[in-house]
């Protein structure tokens, strides 16, 4: 009996270690390959305006982004002014309200980001803003740049 | 019985740690490679909600308005007066603290009656250029900013990013109590 113990605890009990460096770099890549970092095209042009009076954002995933600005057109012209959510542009509107409120019922903490070219006229931000009124995704934010001290 | 006991000793546990470092490796890249470093700042706002259409809207005394009229050309009409935008800063300032006595200012009977009943509307053509509008409303947050860092100085701390770390935990944030920023982004005339 006493012999058979004895030779159960010779054995080398050790996991053959030299492959994990392989599996390890394998996980990695299986990363590297399938995370996105930006899934969103951004197909109109917004030159953000600078603002001292800033506030950070730091949870993303609260966020959702509305930009407005001219739409970026073939060799370098830009064109009329254009609303995009996500992926694509908006033509009419009242779809702005059917789809914020489909991410609010997802989120109820949403924060609208409007990224709004500095040089938009005022009018399609406040169409926007009733449609997100409408939605009820009240919380807004006016993304800018942090102003450079002249 | 006990030869066995002190076999079991001298064999010495041991977990394999040469791949621990590419577990942590991994990981760390796997963090590096999703966290997006440039934090999204701007100016944060809460739109009005829905108004019903049978309430009116709750009504606002004259006197605690400022009414902020920002133009096609980007000029600024501050109270019917008319006045550059590095004015807004100290015109919100004079109109927020009108009455409070800590402020060291002139009560005067046009402008607000206390400093959390003072209102400041912007109101803007459809045309006006959005950056303009941006530099409005930036200054009037500032005006608030100053104001709050000014009144947290006042009761002992460092400024206002300091007063809300380090006030008491079940006090409510008493600044933001006594100085609402209630800034309203009042609708273009219909035109």
């Amino acid at each position: 009996m006493s012999k058979h113990f004895k030779k159960k605890a010779a054995t080398k009990q050790e996991i053959p270690t030299a492959s994990l460096p392989d599996i390890i770099f394998m996980l990695l890549i299986f990363f590297m390959v399938t995370t996105v970092l930006r899934e969103t095209t951004v197909q109109v042009r917004t030159m953000l305006p600078s603002a001292e009076a800033l506030t950070k954002i730091d949870q993303k995933r609260l966020v959702s982004y509305i930009w407005i600005g001219p739409r970026k057109l073939a060799d370098n012209r830009i064109g009329d002014t254009g609303v995009q959510i996500d992926d694509a542009l908006i033509e009419d509107l009242t779809t702005v309200r059917t789809i914020m409120y489909g991410k609010l019922v997802e989120q109820p903490k949403l924060i609208v980001s409007l990224r709004v070219d500095q040089k938009s006229e005022m009018g399609i931000v406040l169409n926007v803003q009733q449609e997100l009124r409408e939605a009820g995704t009240l919380r807004i934010n006016y993304s800018t740049k942090r102003q450079v001290e002249a | 019985m006990a030869g066995l006991l002190g076999k079991k000793k001298n064999r010495e546990p041991e977990i394999p740690t040469s791949s621990m470092a590419d577990i942590a490796f991994l990981l760390l890249i796997f963090f590096l490679v999703t966290t997006t470093i440039d934090v999204d700042t701007g100016i944060g706002m809460v739109l009005p909600p829905k108004l019903d259409e049978n309430i009116d809207p709750p009504p606002v005394k004259e006197r605690n308005m400022l009414k902020i009229l920002v133009n096609e050309q980007g000029l600024v009409l501050m109270d019917d007066r008319p006045s550059a935008v590095n004015q807004v800063r100290e015109e919100v300032r004079k109109h927020v603290l009108n009455c409070y006595a800590n402020a060291g200012l002139e009560c005067v009977s046009n402008r607000s009656e206390a400093p959390g009943k003072a209102v400041v509307s912007i109101k803007t053509a459809r045309q006006t250029p959005y950056n303009v509008y941006i530099n409005v409303l930036d200054e009037v947050w500032m005006s608030y900013f100053e104001m709050w860092d000014a009144e947290a100085r006042r009761i002992g701390y460092r400024n206002y990013e300091d007063y809300v770390d380090r006030k008491p935990a079940e006090e409510e944030n008493r600044i933001r109590e006594l100085i609402k920023a209630n800034i309203s982004i009042a609708e273009p005339d219909a035109a």
